[in-house]
């Protein structure tokens, strides 16, 4: 199935349950955007499906594509097609964004074939034309001294280089002034089409204002609780997370 | 032949010897070695014969055979240095190292004319094709001697010398002996005390007034037999206003038991002269690398050198310059990777003798495994002295848990007048950064690799292009085995 199926999945850090079973499936074509409080763990799903190390996956899967990811290294599952565009993206001294993205491009080609260089620039500099940063940026190293904005606008170049199956982008919206979220927005929308899933993360609706979703889900508590269209997010909004707890507190109290 | 044939008991190597599980380019590319015919060899152990039959194999003028025995009688006087640096020193046996090999005593002037073997070394490890491409000049050493030895036409025209030090020393005494000695004394240490008893090869530079070499001359020093010491002795003089960009590559195969490169690199940059100095190392992990390396700069003189250290077993190299002439300015930019079982004791040592002199330190190690880097820095400015700066900054990257770096900078800065700047820091390369990476599709290991090239990029970028990009090749090869 053309998807990122994530199944009952349950998530630790160290011996404490942090995702507690589950379920949602992005197809290629669609934006799905999760929403919830602070600590309710959006963030460690994003990082575990990427693979992160300090995430112990204790039942469940994740599918990309039919394929489990879960067995796979970080750097497998990125290269079967998984973007994780990161809430606090690292600093990387003396690696130029170009060098960077230039190694994860060679590291997606076939064994023994080297990058195009040529290609490779003229690639690079369209999608930053096209994402209206300037050229400049390629020979700055990777994140190092970036402002709130430049780092996120970085992990938006990233993913139009890097042309992902699927796409979770953590927190995106954090850090940002009104100005830099509405680049950051018209970045992923530009890249939005049948080729790209994406999974939005976010604490906020305002981001929805943006990046439209097709879909809206509310995590409480290491699950999923409501499920809906774009309007969701805007009762949310309306109604704050309380409404949520009381949405999940006879449930809580049903089992 | 002088040869001794008692038989001394075997060293006892540490384990960590045959332990190394990372096998970089040397012993990829450089870990071979022809069964070559020697036509000169001095025997196994060092004594007065030992000198002797150097000094006639090279048919040596008498001077030169008796400062040989004066430097042997110093090196015998003096103890290993290891009331300050490791006794990893004392593991060398002296007595089981041969001094001298050689098929020849006079370079070919073309490959053509270069013994099979030998030619065949050189263009496994690429040199002929870098000669074609950037070079003004090659001396190609094999062992205690130059194999192959060219300097382009346009550039001997110009009145440049590059030839090896035991040709330089037959042709052209009365430049040589003027300086030879003069910069590094043989009672300097115990190591330049041992090169000045036996030193052979190495290369002669001499750079008329105002003459500038547009493209470097490389030397390369290529160790080939097994429990065998290279010595060689290096000498380059620029005279007034002139520029030279010297690079020497060295390799070794990698062998059971342990060899030792001992050289003595001594440079006079004249008035307003600039000597760049660029060494790529690569020695195989059983190799003993302790190098003296120093230059005198006069007013307005600049000495720069560029140091790369990548494998051996335990590198000591602090290169120097001595500030003589007002003005005149240093600078050293090191690089050094210690892999497991290996000890990179590296640094610099800046002495300022005039007034309105410059130097600068720019040191980075990274630690890999049980890798152990030292940094020992020396800065002098005495208190008679004006306008004096020093900067250093010495950047030291650990890679894994058990990796090992010290820092021991020795600044005495005297007098109002004068500056220095010391900066120190230690990192590592963080979990997180790694994760960063490998979520783009790098592998851990070149994830790692490219934390490494990040961090020696701002020094990488200093050297030639084709140095940095077999540096960065390199560091690929000694990271591949440092995650997982």
């Amino acid at each position: 199935m053309n998807a990122l199926e994530i199944k009952d999945l349950h998530i630790n850090i160290g011996d404490k349950p942090i995702v507690k079973g589950l379920t949602l499936t992005v197809r290629k074509g669609e934006v799905h955007a999760i929403m919830g409080p602070n600590g309710t763990g959006k963030s460690t799903l994003a990082k575990a499906i990427a693979g992160h190390p300090d995430y112990e996956i204790t039942a469940g899967s994740v599918l990309l594509d039919g394929r489990n990811i879960l067995e796979m290294d970080p750097d497998e599952r990125a290269r079967a097609g998984l973007f994780l565009a990161f809430q606090y993206p690292c600093e990387i001294p003396g690696v130029s964004i170009a060098n960077f993205l230039r190694a994860a491009v060679q590291a997606r080609l076939p064994e023994g074939e080297e990058i195009d260089a040529t290609a490779y620039y003229k690639r690079l500099y369209s999608k930053m034309d096209a994402l209206k940063i300037d050229r400049k940026f390629t020979s700055r190293s990777v994140n190092e001294g970036f402002s709130g904005g430049e780092k996120k606008r970085c992990e938006i170049l990233q993913m139009a280089m890097l042309e992902p199956a699927y796409s979770v982008m953590d927190e995106t919206d954090s850090g940002l002034d009104i100005d830099a979220l509405k680049i950051v927005a018209e970045g992923v929308n530009a890249l939005r089409g049948p080729k790209l899933g994406v999974l939005l993360i976010t604490h906020y609706q305002r981001l929805l204002d943006y990046i439209v979703p097709d879909f809206v889900h509310v995590m409480w508590d290491g699950r999923i609780v409501k499920s809906g269209d774009k309007s969701l997010a805007l009762e949310l909004e309306a109604k704050g997370y309380d409404w949520v707890k009381e949405l999940v507190e006879p449930a809580t109290a049903a089992k | 032949m002088s040869s001794i044939s008692e038989s001394t008991e075997a060293v006892a190597l540490p384990p960590e010897d045959t332990a190394n599980p990372v096998t970089g380019i040397d012993q990829a590319v450089g870990d071979f070695t022809y069964d070559v015919k020697y036509n000169f060899d001095a025997g196994t152990g060092l004594n007065a014969g030992t000198i002797d039959y150097i000094s006639a194999a090279k048919k040596e003028a008498e001077w030169i055979r008796e400062f040989r025995h004066k430097a042997l009688k110093t090196f015998e006087s003096m103890p290993l240095p290891t009331h300050w640096a490791t006794k990893d020193l004392e593991n060398i046996d002296f007595q089981k190292i041969r001094y001298y090999l050689a098929s020849g005593q006079k370079p070919k002037r073309t490959w053509e004319e270069v013994p099979d073997d030998i030619k065949k070394t050189f263009e496994r490890l690429g040199i002929p094709e870098q000669e074609r491409k950037f070079l003004a000049g090659v001396e190609a050493q094999f062992d205690s001697e130059a194999a192959y030895s060219n300097i382009k036409e346009a550039v001997q025209k110009q009145g440049v010398i590059f030839m090896n030090s035991t040709e330089a020393l037959r042709e052209h005494p009365e430049i040589f002996r003027k300086w030879f000695g003069k910069v590094i004394p043989t009672s300097d240490n115990k190591f330049s005390a041992l090169n000045s008893a036996v030193f052979s090869g190495g290369s002669f530079i001499y750079v008329p007034p105002g003459i500038k070499v547009t493209h470097p001359l490389q030397a390369y020093f290529r160790i080939n037999a097994e429990n065998f010491g290279q010595f060689e002795r290096t000498l380059i003089i620029v005279d007034e206003g002139s520029e030279v960009v010297y690079m020497e590559g060295c390799t070794a195969p990698k062998f059971t038991t342990s060899t030792l490169h001992s050289a003595v690199v001594e440079l006079v940059a004249l008035k307003n002269a600039k000597i760049q100095y660029i060494t790529v190392q690569n020695w195989a992990p059983n190799v003993f690398n302790l190098v003296t390396k120093r230059g005198l700069a006069m007013e307005g003189a600049e000495i720069k050198w560029i140091d790369c250290n990548i494998g051996s077993r335990l590198t000591m190299k602090y290169p120097g310059v001595v500030l003589k002439g007002e003005g005149a300015r240093g600078e050293v930019i090191s690089i050094a990777l210690a892999n497991d079982g290996q000890h990179q004791d590296t640094g610099a040592k800046m002495v300022h003798a005039a007034n309105n002199t410059t130097s600068t330190v720019i040191s980075k190690s990274i630690s890999v495994g049980e890798g152990r880097a030292t940094y020992r820095g020396v800065v002098h400015i005495p208190k008679h002295l004006k306008g004096c700066k020093n900067n250093t900054e010495c950047d030291a990257l650990l890679i894994n848990t058990t990796s090992r770096t010290d820092t021991y900078p020795a600044i005495t800065v005297k007098g109002g007048d004068n500056f220095t700047q010391h900066e120190a820091s230690v990192s590592k390369v963080s979990e997180e950064q790694i994760f960063y990476m490998q979520q783009r599709g790098l592998t851990e290991a070149e994830a790692m690799s490219l934390a490494v090239n990040g961090f020696v990029n701002d020094l990488v970028r200093q050297f030639p292009m084709e140095y940095s990009v077999e540096l960065k090749r390199l560091i690929d090869l000694e990271m591949e085995g440092s995650v997982g």
